[in-house]
């Protein structure tokens, strides 16, 4: 083990880094390093480039531009497996382990300890994995499937892999993102013990709170580039913030004052049914939205806010959904997407690439996709028509496309974002859910967003705003409801409303049982 | 990654073009994959005329066109179905099915022994039935693979082998022959100069371009195929275009079967075996992917164009009929691989 009291070495180092992905730039010259036995924070709004870095670095992405050095010498990953056997580890927000296989079978996945005929040597597997366990303070047996554990435990299994190959550096992408706070003080001891053994941490994250408490150093990111960077005790909260956002945080969330009027949006008693499990993933949920008003809905990953919203929206199985969905106090039923289009609903959905947009489609295309019936006669499409309302739209909405004929791959994710809005803009809709609308939009489009959501509710719109981003659902909503395992447990109004209190309401109880009993 | 796909026709509109975009298209050379399947056709033409001097000839020309027009027809269904993200195998089988009744009806007519009556057809009734037998089993697979779900690989797979069954059935598995001049004329007649199944087939072609532009069904082909589920939440009916997609597939295929029965002034238990894969080849050979949401009608014809052509060239110029696979199979993978560098550099 190194000393690791004195002047810290140097394990990595990354020179002018750039990676640029169509239409935008995701990392723009980016230089750092990183030192033995230091936690180092890496904080930005999401999209500024965070994630991308730490993937080059992990050889996820290996076209970037820019030279990176392990211990003075220079490596260019090509791939995740390079990077590891560097000894550089990546921990993703989104855990990379199989849910079907055992915590040991997870660990060793790659690299089963075999005996002499080539079988695998599940003893020796074990009494590895309970040594490793151990390292992370985890009390588990290692036969158990990793789809039986909590995230929390998953965390930590993924983080005695990372010590199962000996990894001198450990990045870890949002590992605070779903996990109860009595996990979090968990993780952070074994940050703190892997800190003691000369590793080197890279924690990704936005919660400030926790980077003030478990690091040493900080980098700030914001639109790609790296904006500030050093001794964590040289940052305040509110300079972290101001670097962050480019701007104070009063000019960043615009919130206007809008005439908050008549129900429009009115949904009781909603439950939505797991297809595989018997089990509900929304539970019973009752709300509702006035004209004018912006209703923030927030929780945890695997709280069902999107399968509300999708259930709203009839985009799930009938016989999947029980409740009663009401606009302007008269009940409809709304059995398909078109159902609710009809009814005067739009949505916006949380991955844009995935559910919001057609990708190899143009901007035209995608716009007037559910627009279609009201701009055609006969089956066939009036293009001009069409077109003309496109060009209202785009210019509306300050859509920067080089023409209606760009593919929306090669748009920018804010612009990109405004494609999805404006497609249900020009329905003229009563009611608008926006599920997680800036996820992965750089700080500008944010704002300008924002002010558009605005705009939106001052012209009379009912709107849902489902964000993850306590500070963003705090800024933006009039009304807040929180939502953890299905069930609503919270409702505040702007002036009640708090991160703590959100926070409380969003984490969930089985989380608190688990972690308490292990 | 990738960058501007080469079916998106790029019209340039004037009024939002940006030096950026300019710049861009001047060093763009995969721009040149957009008319690559066009160059190769092209290729084919030259190296062909050059080889045999029976190539160019309006007699030849003509009879290429002839040979390709069944193809184009179970190849346009078939670009309606990959725009999809499916896959349609039994048109081969349903064009042997529709073309054994269409001469089984023609012939002997349809005999109700519960009634003790046999209904005559004529030629339009014996087509016109042999074209609902077409769109029913379109319909049916339609059916299988948007209520149940079933991969349409899968169910078309099911219904290819199925329908072929009920061909040897219907026939007893011998040939139907000698159908008469008027059904002949679908086959082999001329109109103005023109044999009567490339009619057929441009009516179509141009009816299916029309309608995969301009209206609304084809919009959501597009978009069903690119991203079903982006389709849905902006709520395209995504099983309902699919299935129609389908029933597409089975009355072109059934149209197929009419021109190739009369044509051949026979029905024979194996027509339209393995038919199928050369309509495939034909939409991907012409840009249309197999994920779905790509391609157009014009790719598709000259897809079928090349594959014409290669097939009457190489018997020209006396390329045995295992060499002639061999080609026409490199040709595939050729056209595929082209498609994948234009767009895989960046």
């Amino acid at each position: 083990m190194d000393d690791t009291m004195g002047e810290a070495k140097i394990i990595l180092e990354a020179k002018n880094i750039t990676k640029t992905f169509p239409g935008v730039v995701a990392v723009n010259d980016v230089s750092f390093a990183v030192k033995e036995g230091t936690v180092t924070a890496i904080v930005g709004e999401n999209g500024a480039g965070k994630s991308t870095l730490m993937k080059i670095l992990a050889g996820v992405y290996p076209d970037y531009v820019g030279k990176i050095f392990l211990k003075g010498k220079e490596v260019h990953f090509k791939n995740p497996r390079e990077a590891i056997n560097a000894g550089i580890v990546l921990i993703p927000q989104e855990l990379d382990l199989v849910p079907n296989l055992t915590v040991m079978e997870n660990i060793h996945l790659g690299r089963e300890p075999l005996d002499f005929w080539g079988f695998v040597n599940y003893r020796k597997m074990y009494t590895e994995t309970k040594d490793l366990l151990s390292r992370v303070r985890l009390r588990i047996d290692p036969k158990k499937k990793v789809q039986d554990l909590s995230t929390g435990q998953q965390q930590l299994v993924a983080i005695a892999k990372a010590l199962a190959i000996q990894a001198m550096i450990i990045i870890m992408d949002e590992p605070t993102s779903a996990i109860s706070e009595k996990e979090i003080e968990n993780l952070f001891e074994i940050v703190r013990n892997l800190r003691q053994q000369g590793k080197a941490i890279l924690y990704i994250s936005h919660k400030l709170d926790e980077i003030f408490a478990i690091a040493d150093e900080i980098m700030i990111m914001r639109d790609g580039k790296l904006v500030a960077r050093g001794d964590i005790k040289d940052f305040s909260y509110d300079d972290v913030v101001r670097f962050m956002v480019g701007r104070s945080i009063e000019q960043f969330y615009v919130k206007g004052q809008s005439e908050i009027r008549d129900e429009v949006l009115r949904v009781e008693n909603m439950s939505v049914l797991d297809p595989d499990k018997e089990d509900l993933i929304v539970d019973n949920v009752s709300f509702s939205v006035r004209k004018g008003e912006v209703l923030g809905v927030y929780g945890l990953i695997g709280a069902g806010r999107t399968e509300l919203m999708e259930a709203i929206f009839g985009f799930h199985h009938p016989s999947r959904v029980r409740g009663d969905v009401l606009i302007e106090g008269k009940r409809v039923s709304i059995r398909t997407p078109a159902d609710a289009i009809k009814a005067g609903i739009g949505y916006v959905p949380e991955d844009r690439k995935l559910s919001g947009l057609i990708l190899q489609l143009t901007v035209l295309l995608n716009f007037s996709l559910p627009n279609l019936k009201n701009l055609s006669r006969f089956g066939f499409i009036r293009m001009n028509q069409e077109k003309d309302l496109a060009h209202e739209y785009v210019k509306k909405l300050g859509i920067k496309t080089t023409s209606l004929n760009q593919l929306v791959e090669n748009l920018s994710g804010g612009n990109q974002q405004k494609v999805v809005l404006a497609k249900w803009l020009a329905l003229r809709p009563k009611v608008l859910l926006l599920d997680e609308p800036t996820r992965g939009i750089d700080v500008n489009a944010k704002s300008e967003l924002y002010s558009l959501i605005s705009e939106l509710a001052k012209t009379g719109l009912g709107i849902v705003l489902v964000s993850s981003e306590l500070p963003e659902v705090l800024a933006m909503s009039d009304r807040i409801m929180v939502m953890s395992e299905g069930k609503k447990t919270a409702e505040f109004t702007r002036e009640e409303a708090s991160e703590e209190k959100l926070l409380k309401a969003a984490i969930p109880r089985s989380f608190r049982l688990v972690s308490a009993s292990s | 990654m990738r960058m501007l796909k080469n079916n998106q026709k790029v019209d340039n509109q004037t009024q939002m073009a940006s030096p950026a975009e300019a710049r861009k298209k001047a060093f763009d050379l995969r721009s040149i994959s957009r008319y690559q399947s066009l160059i190769i056709l092209g290729g084919l033409f030259v190296v062909f005329a050059t080889l045999s001097n029976r190539f160019v000839t309006p007699g030849n020309l003509w009879t290429i066109l002839r040979q390709s027009s069944v193809n184009l027809c179970l190849a346009i269904g078939m670009t309606y179905v990959i725009l999809t993200g499916g896959i349609d195998l039994s048109v081969g089988s349903i064009l042997g099915f529709s073309g054994a009744v269409a001469a089984k009806l023609l012939k002997y007519g349809l005999s109700l022994t519960a009634f003790g009556v046999v209904l005559q057809f004529g030629v339009m009734g014996a087509s016109i039935i042999a074209l609902i037998v077409g769109l029913a089993t379109g319909l049916l697979n339609g059916l299988i693979i948007t209520v149940f779900s079933v991969p349409p690989f899968v169910a078309t797979l099911g219904t290819m082998t199925a329908v072929r069954g009920f061909i040897m059935l219907w026939t007893k598995g011998y040939p139907i022959t000698k159908l008469g001049e008027t059904f002949d004329f679908i086959g082999s007649g001329w109109i103005l100069g023109v044999p009567t199944p490339v009619w057929i087939a441009g009516v179509i072609t141009v009816v299916a371009s029309v309608f995969l532009r301009f209206t609304r069904f084809g919009r959501y082909v597009y978009a069903v195929g690119g991203n079903e589920r982006a389709a849905v939440l902006s709520g395209v009916n995504a099983k309902r275009t699919k299935l129609i997609t389908y029933m597409i597939s089975g009355f072109l295929a059934a149209v197929a079967g009419l021109i190739v029965t009369a044509r051949l002034d026979s029905a024979q238990p194996n027509a339209g075996l393995m038919y199928e894969l050369d309509a495939i080849a034909a939409a991907v050979i012409g840009g249309a992917s197999l994920s779905g949401g790509k391609g157009t009608i014009e790719g598709t014809i000259i897809g079928t164009l090349i594959i014409g052509v290669l097939n009457n060239g190489l018997v020209l110029t006396g390329v045995s009929p295992f060499w002639q696979q061999v080609a026409k199979g490199f040709i595939i993978i050729a056209a595929v691989i082209a498609e994948r560098i234009g767009k895989g550099r960046e």
